[in-house]
């Protein structure tokens, strides 16, 4: 079994079609919703958690792009700005999964993409603005 | 055997002076002692990056033609205080853009500010300047709006009231309840966070406790320039608690401090947002520390571990001027991750950026070596703890005949909304 995080984002005409539950009837996959941004005539956006076999995966992601979604691995939807980032450790206890951690011995700041789960906690709080959630 | 300032300045004339940051003074300290580490040492460097709200820049834009007075001027829709000679003005870093919603909706972003076209002025961004003026016979001009370049302002120099305090609380929300939005970060609820600001063992004044080698005239390291410390920084206050090394256990003292923003890095002057506080300027300066004595050789050789900062709720305690701090506790647990409060494992959380700390006191390491930088003595001391008058709070003293206006309160949860009649 493996585990795959990924953003979805479904076009307007989607909006109102039962693509996930299609895709889950068409292959064998646990899932987990981890952001869902939809709002009527406007692009939708969800973050899913999914497990299951590599064929299963392979296959749900490539069915749903033939569907029109737009399917990308999760860790391209936060993006931290390396220039901007000055390691001072004001996000570390805002973000949940400690995806923003601070090595106590370099003092430095680490992001680890595959514990984001783009909740964006960490945007607003960043006091320069390093980073920034791109749907 | 005592070193002055002068042989000091020969050795780095020479090449030949001995450098070390404060941080690496503590490991030769602990290993030779403060006598050897004075024989061997020179100069010690130090450093801090960090949110300084007082802080700001004046600027001359030269005269435009008609001449103008200028009454009223905005820097990329950020107001600078224009109530000085025609073309002066004072931007602060704390100000906000015009419009900016604050904290209506709560917390308010605060995503542009002074500190922001401070910064972007060092980076040689077009700004632009927007002005209004009432007009008088030699200054007829009453609007402008135009571009300017750091490159075409006659003067530009950070003048900054109060930075580098020598110590700082550790501030955690005990009472809210809800996290609280502050100039410490944001403090979670249920002491859910403990929010410190300080680069320790590195820091400039926690290495000179009693304020020795520094004071007005004492050139340092200030956003990648060389500047000045030109006064006490507002709010020095020396006389409070000390340990047994002398260092203090609050606040204390402050510097005031100039520097030509021409020759600064924007990576130490960078515009910063608090969420929910308001707009700020993180700045990195760093100070040379002559090794005169094997008294300095021991001041600097304080480590994290020596340095104790006070604990201080900031959801009631801090705001009213309530209570005492809930205890003290050292940088070195600070930077361990967590620090444990009436029984509870509570993580930390630093606004002080120590990386960038290191590197400036690396980098001025690095031009007292190569010949490019040359201590300086002290033209007047900063007030001593025997001298300075303390710290005085405001002494309110209501208007006769008006009636008081209200004092307001931390709001408590979902109230995102302002006092009636308050901007």
């Amino acid at each position: 079994m493996s585990e795959r995080r990924i953003v979805l984002r479904f076009p307007t005409e989607l909006i109102d079609q039962p693509v996930i539950s299609t895709m889950l009837e068409r292959h064998e996959l646990r899932f987990n919703i981890l952001r869902a941004h939809i709002t009527p005539d406007e692009e939708g956006l969800m973050v899913l958690g999914l497990e299951g076999t590599e064929q299963d995966l392979d296959g749900a992601m490539q069915w749903m792009r033939d569907q029109g979604v737009g399917v990308q691995p999760l860790e391209r939807d936060v993006v931290r700005d390396e220039e901007k980032c000055t390691h001072c450790g004001a996000c570390i206890n805002i973000c949940p999964t400690g995806a923003l951690s601070m090595d106590v011995e370099t003092r430095e700041v680490s992001f680890d993409p595959d514990k984001c789960v783009a909740c964006g906690l960490c945007v607003p709080v960043c006091p320069p603005r390093a980073m920034s959630v791109s749907f | 055997m005592a070193k002055t300032y002068d042989e000091i300045n020969e050795k780095i004339k020479a090449g030949e002076v001995v450098v070390v940051t404060a941080e690496e003074m503590v490991g030769v300290v602990a290993e030779q002692g403060a006598a050897a580490a004075a024989e061997k040492i020179d100069v010690v460097t130090t450093g801090t990056f960090s949110p300084m709200c007082s802080s700001g820049a004046f600027l001359n834009f030269g005269h435009s033609t008609p001449r103008m007075k200028l009454t009223n001027a905005w820097l990329n829709e950020v107001p600078a205080y224009a109530g000085l000679a025609a073309v002066d003005v004072y931007i602060g870093a704390a100000e906000v853009a015009k419009g900016d919603p604050l904290n209506r909706d709560f917390p308010g972003e605060f995503n542009y500010g002074g500190g922001h076209v401070i910064h972007d002025l060092i980076a040689g961004k077009d700004v632009r300047l927007r002005a209004k003026a009432y007009g008088t016979d030699c200054y007829p001009r009453r609007e402008l709006d135009t571009w300017i370049n750091i490159e075409d302002l006659n003067e530009c120099y950070l003048c900054n009231p109060r930075n580098a305090y020598q110590n700082y609380n550790v501030a955690v929300n005990v009472h809210a309840d809800r996290d609280i939005y502050t100039y410490m970060g944001v403090v979670k609820r249920d002491l859910g966070s403990a929010n410190y600001s300080s680069a320790g063992q590195l820091s400039p004044l926690l290495n000179d406790p009693y304020y020795r080698t520094i004071g007005i005239g004492t050139r340092m390291f200030l956003g990648g320039a060389q500047g000045y410390v030109y006064w006490q920084g507002t709010q020095h206050e020396p006389t409070g608690e000390r340990n047994d090394k002398g260092v203090p256990t609050g606040g204390a003292g402050t510097l005031a401090t100039v520097g030509d923003m021409k020759q600064m890095d924007p990576r130490y002057v960078v515009g910063v947002s608090m969420l929910g506080y308001g707009a700020s300027l993180a700045l990195g300066l760093g100070t040379a520390i002559p090794i005169l004595d094997e008294e300095m050789a021991a001041f600097c050789g304080v480590s994290d571990a020596d340095i104790v900062a006070p604990i201080v709720d900031y959801s009631r305690d801090y705001p009213n001027n309530e209570g005492a701090p809930l205890g003290h506790v050292s940088y070195a647990d600070l930077k361990s991750g967590a620090i444990e409060i009436k029984g509870k494992r509570v993580p930390t959380t630093p606004l002080s950026s120590y990386v960038r700390a290191k590197e400036i006191a690396e980098k001025l390491k690095g031009w007292i070596k190569a010949g490019e930088f040359f201590l300086t003595e002290p033209v007047q001391p900063l007030p001593s703890p025997e001298e300075s008058p303390g710290f005085k709070m405001l002494n309110y003293r209501p208007i006769e005949g008006e009636q008081a206006p209200p004092t307001d309160r931390l709001r408590s949860e979902g109230d995102t909304r302002l006092r009636e009649g308050s901007e």
